[in-house]
């Protein structure tokens, strides 16, 4: 297998396994032009990219950039705080204007979820999911997939506790498709009032006690907690969300031996993750950064050329 | 040669009038836009056939023969969005559909809350292809905070009072509401469906909102606002019609209250009897996108007994256009509604009728008697005197919905590529036929 079986990332939920396999094996070979002196491939030569942003982003959008860069493809940011909500442009004239300029490939993060399929439906150019809504943030879970796999060299079989705002999180969404396909057996934790609607038919253990989430896992993925959650009146306040759900020293004991920290960042240190943690041995925080480049350049590779295809 | 003494007859179709409990082969004769005389074959009919025109006879062999349909819920826009809908393009679509008289809701713009709208309603209807009868605001300018001039309304015309599209969130607003409209003995109509608990959800809340990522809205929303009701109905003895149920809490909360004896009525919609919420899937469909959301399976369950044990009392297509520009979006972005008039007979027969959950004749009285009982509306039933009004199904012609093929002048169907079986051949109205 060296094709992927769809043109575009839409989500995880629909990738299979080859699809999942493919795409972490070639990130593999991109991870080691990263570490080169002169970290460019000609790759991508002559193939157009736009980064389309409607929500703002630091990390995940630089990432893109710099894969891109490092595929030696020509690259256009498009961002904005405006969503059509607020009645500009529509979605659709927006990307059949920037089509129009001959673009190949398209990184979307969007508010609203569904706004990458829409993409697919609007021009030719293959899409890639950058982030929908509360819905699926494929390259995330499969730059952490591969973050696990690289250390375990396996994922079947692993133990991988999410834990935070299970209700709002794509990454989350993302991780537990993707991790499932793979054969890891996935556990959610997070508050109540943060668990959507019959989260179990996920097929993944919940809990609301995050020290018997913990119990006997290996990887523990820890999501950034908003302020805004907190103002929507879904929990007290952060103080009580340290106390109940951050993951400290004290709570690590819980885990198996060679246990792993992640998270994607951006942290708040104090209250969903203690200094202590994230900066420990076992932390691959900055790992997953550095991956994220090699797993998003496999992506934009895999998809390249493959515009205007069938579906 | 002529017949003078009538001006219409409708030949060898079968006759359903669910109000008479009428259900044999018989001809229909008109005259004077009236409904003149119903009579089974015999030698004395077929010799008065003799004197007809053949332009004055309607072949209706192998066809139903009903009473014109009724919907007690439908947007026609106009004024304000005639780019979606106008008076006239929507009583086009009723016609299509079979509909010969249908209730318009208030939320146009500027609102029904006032006579002179309501006037202009009235006066763009008068050419128009099928009845409309106005429901006005219950309060002004649909914001719930102070009573709309009920009365005025009433006096102009107004069959009912709904701020549809909005709960009256506040109790004693609604209190007043039922008290004040008692004097008119006219039922409010209520969309039922709790804002706070809503909390700006755009599907039913259930594992597919989870799995999808869209913000859900419980079915408690809808349940808490039709117990809420109820209490006050029983506190007021007033009437209360719930708009487009959709869960199956609700379904037992009006049956308990109908038990009561409290004068509670409901209505259905057919996108609720038919479409669950595992139908929004990954293609982001905003023509499924509604308030109430489409439910869960349980729920769609729910409301088809309802229909069929008598609990809602019938059916009404909650006919909402959007234009394609406004539909052609993110999903949550969407603006809820999805049309209706034209597709209702066919998805009644063919996922009700055809699967042996409800005759003809039920469905028929759903969609005539029912709702004119309710509203007090003429029509809904084939009497002797009564206004021509007659709808004519082919009850098993096979179709596809086409979007292209619409009179509305919006396409926001869900239902757009269904193949379904039974289709309104044609539809007469005040003795007219304006559609075929």
């Amino acid at each position: 297998m060296s094709r992927l079986s769809s043109r575009h990332l839409l989500g995880l939920e629909e990738t299979s396994q080859e699809d999942i396999q493919l795409i972490l094996n070639t990130a593999e070979t991109f991870r080691e032009v990263i570490d080169r002196t002169i970290k460019r491939v000609p790759t991508l030569r002559g193939i157009t990219v736009v980064n389309l942003f409607y929500e703002p982003s630091t990390r995940t959008r630089i990432s893109f950039e710099l894969a891109e860069k490092r595929l030696s493809a020509d690259i256009v940011n498009f961002s904005t705080s405006t969503s059509s909500v607020k009645k500009g442009e529509s979605l659709r004239d927006t990307v059949q204007n920037i089509e129009a300029m001959k673009i190949d490939m398209v990184v979307v993060r969007h508010g609203s979820a569904g706004a990458p399929y829409f993409l697919t439906q609007c021009m030719d150019a293959n899409i890639i999911n950058g982030g929908d809504g509360s819905h699926e943030h494929p390259t995330q879970a499969l730059l952490d997939m591969y973050t696990i796999r690289k250390k375990y060299k396996k994922l079947k079989g692993l133990r991988v506790v999410l834990v935070g705002d299970i209700k709002h999180s794509r990454v989350i969404r993302s991780n537990i498709w993707g991790l499932k396909t793979m054969g890891a057996s996935v556990a959610l934790c997070g508050p109540a009032t943060l668990l959507p609607y019959d989260v179990e038919k996920f097929g993944c253990d919940v809990y609301t006690d995050v020290d018997e989430a913990l119990d006997g896992a290996d990887v523990v993925n820890i999501m950034r907690i908003q302020l805004e959650r907190q103002q929507g009146g879904l929990f007290p306040s952060q103080r009580e969300y340290a106390n109940l759900f951050g993951i400290t020293k004290e709570r690590l004991k819980r885990l198996n031996r060679n246990y792993t920290i992640m998270h994607p960042g951006p942290m708040n240190r104090g209250v969903e993750i203690t200094s202590e943690v994230a900066d420990g041995k076992n932390s691959v925080i900055l790992d997953q950064v550095t991956n994220g480049q090699a797993v998003r350049m496999a992506v934009l590779y895999l998809l390249s050329g493959r515009k205007g295809e069938e579906e | 040669m002529a017949s003078k003494k009538y001006d219409l007859v409708i030949t060898n179709g079968r006759v359903i009038d669910p109000a008479l409990g009428f259900g044999k082969d018989a001809f229909v004769f008109i005259k004077d836009a009236r409904i003149k005389k119903i009579e089974v074959e015999s030698a004395s009919v077929r010799n008065e056939l003799k004197s007809f025109d053949d332009s004055q006879i309607i072949d209706a062999s192998g066809k139903l023969v009903v009473p014109g349909l009724i919907d007690i819920h439908v947007h026609l826009r106009e004024p304000g969005r005639e780019g979606a809908e106008t008076i006239d393009s929507g009583c086009r679509a009723a016609a299509a559909g079979g509909f010969t008289s249908v209730c318009c809701m208030p939320n146009t713009t500027p609102r029904i809350d006032n006579q002179e709208t309501v006037k202009f309603v009235q006066d763009r209807a008068k050419t128009a292809s099928a009845r409309v009868y106005v429901v006005g605001a219950i309060t002004k300018n649909i914001e719930g905070k102070q009573l709309a001039e009920i009365g005025d309304l009433v006096k102009m015309g107004a069959v009912a009072i709904t701020d549809d599209g909005h709960y009256v969130q506040d109790p004693n607003m609604m209190r007043r509401a039922l008290e004040y409209a008692r004097m008119f003995d006219i039922p409010v109509m209520q969309h039922a469906e709790d804002k706070y608990l809503c909390d700006g959800g755009i599907m039913n809340e259930s594992f597919q909102s989870t799995r999808l990522g869209l913000k859900g809205s419980p079915a408690a929303a809808e349940e808490i606002a039709v117990l809420r009701d109820i209490a006050l109905c029983r506190l007021t003895r007033s009437r209360l019609h719930i708009q487009h149920v959709s869960t199956k809490g609700a379904v037992d909360a009006i049956r308990q209250a109908k038990a009561e004896g409290l004068r509670v009525t409901a209505e259905v919609t057919p996108h609720h009897l038919v479409l669950t919420d595992d139908e929004i899937g990954k293609e982001f469909n905003t023509n499924l996108r509604v308030n109430p959301p489409i439910r869960s399976e349980a729920d769609r369950d729910a409301v088809v007994a309802g229909l069929v044990d008598g609990t809602i009392d019938c059916i009404a297509s909650d006919h909402a256009p959007h234009t394609d520009e406004d539909k052609d979006c993110e999903f949550d972005i969407a603006p809820p509604g999805m049309i209706g008039l034209e597709t209702t007979v066919g998805l009644m027969k063919t996922f009700l009728i055809d699967k042996g959950i409800m005759s003809w004749a039920d469905v028929i009285r759903k969609m005539t008697y029912d709702p004119a009982h309710i509203l007090g509306l003429p029509g809904g039933n084939l009497s002797e005197g009564a206004p021509a009004d007659i709808t004519i199904i082919d009850p098993d012609k096979r179709w596809t919905v086409n979007a292209s093929k619409f009179l509305s002048r919006s396409k926001n169907s869900p239902f757009i590529g269904y193949k379904l079986s039974g289709k309104v051949y044609k539809t007469i109205m005040n003795g007219k036929i304006v559609f075929e």
